[in-house]
Order: C-alpha cells, then structure tokens, then sequence
C-alpha cells in the first residue's frame, strides 16, 4: 500500500512525505524557504536521490523540490484519472497482403503518458492503427507479441522460439512476416534467423526504431510502413532489417541480416550493409532492388527451421599486450568456441600461441574475424598467419564478427566433429562469406574533402 | 440581388463596434473593451555554447550558406486521452516537408536529433537562476527538463526541450507592480528560410542556442503598461550583464484578451516598440470577432449551418485576375463555397485594413498549403474578380441573399482540407475568438499562424537528469545579481539624469559604467548621464553600433582628469573615438588640434576679438557679439576652459 501511494521516493524524501501525509498525485502546496510551489506530486523516477519532491506544476512543468528547504507542506487527494490506449479497429482490405507483425519487447509505436512522461507501448493491430493509420492502405494486419524484452538481453532462447514461430506462420500461409526488435541487436537476431531459417518462401523483416515514437520526429511510424511494404509487397523472400537509407526522411534499406551492422550509437542511419550493398531501397510506394540476384518470393511453404544453440561460445577482441590467461580462463570455464576478433589481416600476438593450441587440443572450435569491419582474413600473407592456422585458428573470410559468434553458436547446436562445424561455418547460407567485395562494398568517405563536401550538400543524408 | 458595399461596411462596421485607433484611445476605451495582456519576454543568454551540445553559440549563417540539408516530416503523438491535440492535428493537415540547412561550425548531430542531449550548459544554467534571482523569483530545488512540443518543424526533435528554473517572482513598474508566473530556460529554435506551399525550410545555427523565458501574469490593463512592463524585463535582463544583445536576440510573445474573448498569443515580437499598437489592434480585433458572432448569431443557429461547396468550371467565367489565371494554367481546381447568412460579415471590420475575410485566407494558406492570394469572396473590399462572376456563383450555389461566397483555388490534393478549413473557421464564427497564434507586421496588424497548443504537450525528458541546486550555489549567484532596477531609476532621478536617457542607459546596461565614473571619478552625475543618454546615444545610433570597448570611457574621462583638461572637449574626442576604436587619448587630442593654454591667455583675448566684431545687421545686439566671440573662441577652450566660465567672462 505504501509503495502504491508513495510511488518512487524512498529515505528521506519520503519521510517528508509521511510526515505532511502528502501522497503522489495529490495536489499540494509546499512552502520553502526558497518560496511557495503548488502542483501535482510526481512519483520519484528510479535511480535518483531521496532529496528532492517532484512538483508537476499548472503550466505543464516539471520541478523538484528540495526537501532540506520545506517548511510546510499540505496535499489534497484528487481522483486519478484512468488511462487507455484509443483502439480502432484495424479495417481489413480485400486484395492487401496478410503480414504477421512478432513482437519482442522493442516499443515500435506507443502513446505518451503526460503526467509521468512514461511510454506505454501500442501493440495491436487496434492500437497500431490509432497511431499510424498508413498501415492499413499497406497490409492486413496481425499481430502477436512472443516475449518482452529489451534487444540488449535478446539471446539464443529468443532466436530458436522467434525460428519456430516463423516456421508456424509460414505453414499457416501467412505472405509476410515483420520482426519488431529493438536496435542495439537487431544484427544478431538478423544473422540467426537467417541461418536457422533456410529456404524462406516470404521475406522476414525485421525492423526498429531509432527515436521513440512518443517524439515527433520519431523514424518509428515510417520504418513500420517500409517495413510492413517490403513484407507484404516486396518479392525478396530472405531475412532482412528495415532501417533508414539516410537520417532524412526519404527512404529505407533492405539489408540481408548476414551483412548488416549498426554503425551509430544515435544516428537513425545507423544499419549499413558491411562489404557490400543493401538488398534493396524501399518506400511506401515500395522495394526497389540493388542487388540483382536475391532468393525470390514463392508460393510454396517449404521453409527450413533449424532451431539450434550451443551458448558455449565466446569472443575475444584481441589488444596489444593481452595475456594468455584470457583464453585458459575460456577454456576452464568450458566454452567450446571462440570468435577472435583480430588486428589487421587477422592478427594475435605470439604470447598467445600456447592457450590457442590448448584450446585445440580440448576441443575448442576457434575462428578468426576482424576488427577493421571491412575486408577478408588473410592469414598466408604474413607467417604470424600462418602459425596461428597450424595452432588451430580458421580463418572465417570476410564474416562480420557478429554473424561469426551467432552461426558458430548455431553449428555446435548441431554438431562438435571439427569437420563438420567448419563445413557449416565456411558454406555461406546468404552471403555471410562472399566470393568478391564489391568495390562499392566499401564506402566510408571523409567530410572535408571538397567533392564529398559537395556530395552532401546536394544529396539529402 | 441587393449588394452590400463592402467598403462602406468594413467602415460602417469599424465605427460600430467602436474602434479608435492608438493616438486616440483612452484607458476608458480599454475598459470598454477589456484590455488584458500578459508577456512572454524572450532573451537568449551571452554564453559560449549551445544549451544541450558543445556547438557555439551566437554564430549565424545566410540563407543559402549550408552543407547539408535533412528531410523530415513530423508526425503527431497521441495525448493522454488518445486524442490529437488541436495544433498537432493541424500540422499533420498541413504534410509539410520539412528541411534543415546545416552548417558545419554552428550544428552537430544533436541540431538533427542524432545524438541525444549532453549536459545542460552550466553556465547558462547559473546565468539563468542569477536573472530568476534579480526578477525575485522563487528558485526550484532541483530543475527538471521538460519537453514541450512543437509540430510546426521549427525544432527538428519535434519538441523544445525547457526547464522551470524560479517561479513567481515581480517587477515594479512606475505606477504598479506586476506579478510574474515563471521563468524557464530553454533552446532556441531555428530560422525559417521560407514556407512555400508543402514545403517549409529552415537554418540550424540558432537552435540549441539558450534562451530565458519570463512570463508575466495578464496584468497589463492598457498597451502602455504593456511596454513599459517589457522595457523592465528586457533592461533587468540586460543589467545582469549575461544576456546577448542586438536583432533577435530578444523576442517577446504577447497575450492579448477582450473582455468574452480569448487568450490569443501574438508570437515573437522583434521590437518591444510594435507592442502597444500591436496589443491594441489584437483586442479591438477580438472585440470585433465578438461582435460578428452576436450578428451571426442572431441570423442563424450553429447546428442550422451548414456550408455548401461546389466545383467551378473555370471555362465558364471570365477571370481577369492575373492569380486565378495563373493557377488555372496550373491545373489548379477551383471551388465556390457558400456560407449562409455571412452576407455583411465577411466584409466586416477586424483589423486596420484588413475585414473578416482575412481569416480565412489566413488558415487555407497556413493549414491547406495554399499560397496566397487564395481565394476571394463575394465582400472583397477591393474588388479582383469582377460581380458577375459572384452572380453567376451565388445562381451556381442557389445561395439567398443574406449569404456570402468565398471562391478559392487549390491544387487537386489539397482541397479536401481546404474546405475543411473553410468550414471550420465558418463554424468557429459561433464561438467568437478563436484560441491561436499570430504573427506580427510591424503596421501592427496580425495574421494566423497556428492554433494555440493546449497544456497536453508536456512531458518529461527521458534523455536527461534532475539536475539539484544546492541552497549554497544559489547564495553565491545571488553576490552577482545586480542591483534592482528601480532602484537605478531613483538614483538617475535624484541625480538630475533626465528620463529620456533611461532607456538609453539600460538597453546597453551602461549603469554600471555610469556610476563607477562618478564615484571613482567625481564626475558631475547629471552632466555624464546627459553625455550618455544623448550625446552617446547619437553617435551610437548614428554609427549603428558601439566601435569601442565601454570601458574606454572610463579611460577618456580618466584621462582628462589626469591631464587637467576641461570634459567639454569629450564630445569631440568621442567622435574620434567612433571612428578610431583603438587610438590612444593623446592622439585624439593631436587630431582635435588641442594646445594647452591658460585661462588667463584666452582671457586676454577677449578684448582684441571684440575690437574685430564688425556688426553687419541693423539690428545687431550685444548677445550677437557674444555670440561671435564665443564662436571665434570656442575651439581654443574646450578643455581649457569650461564653456560657461568663458561665456561669464565675456559678460
């Protein structure tokens, strides 16, 4: 009871608080030393001191009171008003596809409580209606959440059930299936679902947002129509993230989930296609391919799921001066593969060369990727290479780190014969190797130079 | 069909309601009416960097200086109620595109919302609480940013991010005092470049900049009151020293109400001297909108009104208005529409110039995208499309003869909101005034702009901290807080300083400066507030701006004094100053040809320039002699001799 009335405040605030009988969301008046403030009591956010009352005054504003200043304070208790989410039902349209939307716990649409500033989440069809009506001219809508998380705390027991899940839907006939997912993972779910599902017959989208959708200026609402267009419309039948082309509002990119990587802490161009280009441009008005050859959309229902996980598995980021005991403690604690992240061309340093052969000889599957992003292991070029290969390393092309930890957690869910997990980890299943780089792969251009300058000031970012 | 003259009705309908223009009006008319205004005072703070980045502040661009442009669209949120609120439906109407120019020294990632907000700026943060000391606000415990939405594009995040930093506080007019409601710190937004249809483009290089917000309770029962209460906000801003100055620096929006009417915010007023005509137009237009409504009201009822909207064939007129051929060789639609029992109204008087119908060009242009010239109507005092084109649409709309017709023209997909538009700003008619926004011209007069927000779009920032203000931070910035303002004002008064230099000497602050000289340096108060408030303030206006440091007059008269010269010659060395920032004092002397002489030498020559003195007129007096010895001596004195000790000695 007490928790319910005093919401977030904690130590001294609220014996404050308990001491006025002022409760949160009463009206109150509260004199200081620093003058008088009346407003509505805000319960306390977490994680803050207990030295301050949140006032949330007439005009709208927000401010906080310090307790060491009240002299006196009085509260009057006023019914709160119950909230809910406005549900319109979300028309059906002869002839529009049936896209299934899975949620995972990201916020693609939601309504903003203004007393608290707290983001309730729209998640119906119904819901998703009310806040971005497009949809409804684009597909016809189902949706389903599946868990609720946060996409930092996404890991194999949400990939294999999200595989399963999608396995259901396409048997059930469904024509296009949208993954709502937070963005900070939104790579490694791509890459999983690639490898676990094989032989797609309708495009699997997975799509995020960049700025909350309570703002705005939120990329939510427009990602979802991109999203839900290249589903329901697009013919390129693979696993793909639908994120922004440009931080301007114009288009986005289909990148193949094996290949993308987000690239900004912030930006809402975050996700760019590593070592190659995007799959293809989308719009409302639709997918627009870049890539010639792609799996395309069938009729048939002969999906492949490949539900396996084997969490033993680790990356190490190689640095200058790391030591040995890295590795052992990997190995004592019974990983069975690693993902080395190495310098340059794919690079450790000598002191390392004893773990990396015991790690062999117990049965610990190693591969090396690269910490320059862009471009292929090569270890013939320099001896270092070399020796790394003959202790056991394999070097994994030009595999996105990322996509190297996800599938080589997925092969030893299949299998431990060395043989077979590298047959597995070095056949592409979509481009997570490629044959070439094309030369357009690699595109990271430096502001300053008068053509670039010039490039951006013509062309919208 | 009987026709009103709308000229003579928008005349016949000024003098009805009463309308007097400023020169005239008298505090009884205000009470007729029921003046009552409130200020939003607006000033952006002297500090290094943006509030919410590490971008410098204060640096602006040109219209077409850029390097890169960024499309967005915004995109209404749901209220707490599941409903649009009035301003975000609007602008999702209006599906503007919206560009941002960015320029590389005044915007980052933040200016676009790529980055979320750093730490607030510290030092605007303590210059903010120092203004809130000297207005005696009530400071808060622990300032809490808020985010207050604005769907118009201005701001890129789609909301301005602003903090309550002191609440009710006041200031002292000279007859009253007026209470202040808060004032908050927050970003400024950007610069609209243009707005051309669905298109609106805008420079970053002022957003994120920090601004103080001071809002005073509606108080001001007259325009003059009104000014005089900005004066005070902006000269208190200015005397802490930490405010910018100069255009747009400061902008000020202006709540107006008549009495049954509304708040209607006039929005950022670049010349606190628009104010009172502005104030005094907005409530008279506000008195008028009432005064429709009780004739409307009379005519027909709300529910009965409907209007009724038909396509036009354009080959079927002959227009010889330039605008409407134009938009037909646009393949532009045009539509008639007719609003029962509007006949008379529509022609009616609101603003100086502008009748009734003006509201309705106003929306379809802000809320349907349609550039203006729109429309016309059946009323239009100047006449642009000819009567029988009315006759031939009022037959087409089987309309009666107490209606009016507005016809406008539109491209295809726009007008299915414009007649929305139309419709509503006809039904609104039954309310009265209408809860907007305007915008200024400097005639006074106003235009719509958009519909006032409701208090629904506040929230708090997710991206940022409380941040505490601790009891003993606050001592510390209340040491720098200067002293009040009327208080600057009595010792002007007591001083002799005449009234026409206060607002001279408190628009640049200059107070200070003011009062060290004469303590520090003995001068005559009187005689330097005259030498600032006029003599300064000529050369100042006359150079646009201030060349030199401020200090330096300080060091001009120190200077003098050191050298026993007389301060009658600091006119003439200010006016080299003016034109030589940088030169030192005795050159200044050298340019003014100044030899050191003694009283008594230019004493001696009194007498042989008088021998000189040859009257040229029959009625040449003795003053005229002094006069031209003064003259002949005059340059050789200053600053030896005061000017009045020669003239005594002339006798």
């Amino acid at each position: 009871m007490s928790n319910d009335i005093f919401q977030g405040y904690k130590g001294e605030a609220l014996a404050i608080l308990q001491k006025y009988n002022v409760h949160v969301w009463d009206n109150a008046e509260v004199e200081t030393t620093r003058g008088h403030f009346s407003g509505k009591v805000l319960p306390r956010a977490e994680n803050t001191d207990d030295q301050h009352i949140v006032l949330k005054l007439v005009t709208g504003y927000n401010v906080g009171i310090d307790i060491a200043t009240v002299i006196d304070m009085s509260g009057v208790t006023v019914p709160q008003p119950k909230f809910q989410i406005p549900e319109k039902e979300f028309p059906y349209t002869k002839g529009l596809p049936h896209v299934k939307l899975l949620g995972t716990g990201g916020t693609i649409a939601s309504r903003l409580d203004y007393r608290t500033g707290a983001v309730i989440p729209a998640f119906s069809p119904g819901e998703l209606y009310g806040a971005v009506p497009e949809l409804a001219e684009i597909c016809n809508l189902e949706t389903e959440k599946i868990f609720a998380v946060f996409s930092e705390n996404m890991g194999p027991k949400q990939y294999m059930a999200l595989a399963q899940k999608i396995g259901e839907e396409i048997k059930n006939g469904i024509e296009g299936i949208v993954i709502g997912h937070g963005t900070d993972t939104l790579h490694h779910t791509g890459a999983a679902l690639t490898f676990m599902c094989q032989n797609l017959p309708v495009p699997v989208v997975l799509v995020g947002s960049q700025r909350s959708s309570d703002r705005p200026s939120s990329d939510a609402a427009l990602n979802l129509m991109h999203a839900m267009t290249a589903a329901g419309h697009g013919n390129i039948a693979e696993v793909m993230v639908c994120m922004f082309g440009p931080t301007s509002d114009e288009y986005g990119f289909l990148h193949k989930g094996t290949r993308v990587r987000k690239m900004h802490s912030s930006y809402r161009s975050t996700f760019r296609t590593i070592g190659d280009t995007p799959v293809a441009q989308v719009t409302r008005e639709g997918v627009k391919p870049i890539k010639s050859s792609f799996n395309m959309r069938r009729k048939d229902r002969d999906v492949k799921i490949i539900p396996t996980f084997d969490d033993r598995v680790a990356m190490l980021y190689y640095y200058p001066g790391m030591k040995p005991d890295m590795l052992h403690a990997i190995i004592d604690n019974g990983y069975k593969g690693v993902v080395w992240v190495g310098t340059g061309l794919g690079h450790i340093n000598k002191e390392m060369y004893p773990a990396v052969e015991r790690a062999k000889a117990e049965g610990v599957h190693q591969y090396m990727t690269l910490q320059t992003i862009w471009g292929y292991v090569h270890m013939f070029v320099y001896d270092t290479g070399r020796d790394m290969m003959a202790r056991g390393i394999i070097p994994a092309g030009n595999m996105l780190p990322e996509v190297a930890f996800i599938k080589l957690g997925w092969a030893l869910g299949q299998t431990h014969d060395p043989e077979e997990v590298k047959r597995l980890m070095l056949t592409p299943i979509n481009d997570e190797i490629t044959e070439r780089e094309p030369y357009n792969g690699y595109l990271v251009y430096q502001g300053g130079v008068p053509e670039v300058e010039e490039f951006i000031r013509k062309v919208h970012k | 069909m009987k026709r009103i003259n709308p000229r003579q009705n928008f005349e016949d309908t000024c003098k009805k309601i009463g309308y007097v223009n400023r020169k005239n009006a008298t505090q009884s008319d205000y009470d007729r009416i029921g003046f009552m205004s409130g200020l939003e005072v607006h000033q952006q703070l002297l500090t290094d960097h943006k509030l919410f980045c590490h971008c410098p502040a204060g640096i602006f661009q040109k219209p077409e200086e850029f390097d890169a442009e960024v499309v967005r669209h915004m995109r209404p949120t749901l209220s707490e109620l599941g409903e649009y609120d009035g301003t975000a439906l609007m602008e999702f109407k209006t599906r503007k595109e919206i560009i941002y120019r960015l320029s590389h020294p005044t915007a980052c990632t933040y200016e676009v919302d790529d980055t979320p907000p750093f730490h607030v700026d510290r030092q605007a943060l303590d210059y903010a609480i120092e203004v809130a000391l000297a207005s005696k606000m009530s400071i808060v415990g622990e300032v809490h940013i808020t985010r207050k939405q604005y769907l118009d594009g201005s701001i890129p995040t789609g909301f301005q991010r602003t903090a309550i930093i002191g609440i009710e506080g006041s200031i002292q007019l000279k007859n009253k005092t007026i209470r202040l409601i808060q004032m908050s710190l927050e970003e400024d937004a950007c610069r609209e470049v243009s707005d051309i249809g669905h298109r609106r483009v805008y420079r970053t290089d002022r957003l994120g900049m920090p601004l103080i917000e001071t809002v005073t309770y509606p108080e001001c029962m007259n325009p003059d009151e009104l000014q005089e209460a900005c004066n005070y906000i902006r000269f208190l801003n200015r005397s802490t020293g930490h405010v910018r100055t100069g255009i747009g620096a400061g902008r000020e929006d202006v709540n107006v109400s008549c009495k049954g009417g509304t708040r209607v915010e006039i929005k950022g007023v670049a010349h606190a001297k628009w104010i009172p005509e502005l104030s005094h137009n907005e409530c008279f237009r506000q008195w008028a909108l009432l005064a429709i409504r009780t004739e409307l009201q009379k005519r027909i009822k709300k529910e009965d009104f409907k209007i009724r909207a038909l396509e036009l064939n354009p080959a079927h007129f002959n227009f010889y208005y330039t605008p409407l051929q134009e938009a037909m060789l646009r393949k532009e639609k045009l539509y008639a529409v007719n609003l029962p029992q509007f006949a008379g109204l529509l022609s009616h008087f609101t603003q100086p110039g502008k009748p009734f119908y003006d509201e309705f060009a106003g929306r379809l242009k802000v809320i349907a995208c349609l550039e203006k010239p729109n429309m016309a109507t059946s009323e239009d005092v100047d006449d642009v499309v000819s009567d029988n084109v009315f006759e031939k649409v009022q037959q087409l709309l089987n309309a009666a003869e107490s209606d009016a017709q507005i016809i406008f023209w539109a491209p295809e997909a726009d007008v299915k909101t414009a007649v929305e538009v139309i419709e509503e700003r006809a039904l609104m008619t039954f309310d009265g005034v209408p809860n907007e926004t305007r915008k200024s011209f400097a005639n006074g007069t106003t235009i719509f702009e958009r519909v006032l927000p409701g208090a629904d779009r506040m929230y708090p920032d997710t991206d940022s901290v409380p941040i505490p203000l601790k009891t003993e931070h606050i001592e510390k910035l209340a040491l720098n807080v200067p002293d009040e303002l009327q208080g600057r004002f009595a010792q002007l008064r007591e001083w002799g300083v005449p009234e026409d230099c206060y607002n001279y000497l408190s628009t640049h602050n200059y107070f200070p400066l003011l009062k060290k000289m004469v303590d520090e340096l003995g001068i005559p108060p009187k005689e330097l507030g005259v030498f600032m408030g006029q003599r300064l303030k000529h050369l100042h206006g006359r150079y646009r701006k201030l060349t030199f440091a401020p200090a330096r007059l300080y060091d001009l008269f120190a200077c003098l004094q050191a050298g026993q010269i007389d301060s009658a010659i600091a006119y003439n060395m200010l006016k080299v100053l003016f034109e030589h920032p940088k030169i030192d004092f005795d050159s200044i002397l050298n340019i003014l040809n100044f030899k050191r002489i003694t009283k008594e030498e230019i004493e001696g020559k009194i007498k042989f320039i008088a021998s000189k003195f040859t009257p040229c007129r029959k009625d040449t007096t003795a003053a005229d002699k002094r006069n031209y010895i003064m003259g002949q001596l005059r340059q050789l004195s200053e600053g030896n001799l005061a000017l009045p000790d020669l003239a005594s000695k002339i006798g």
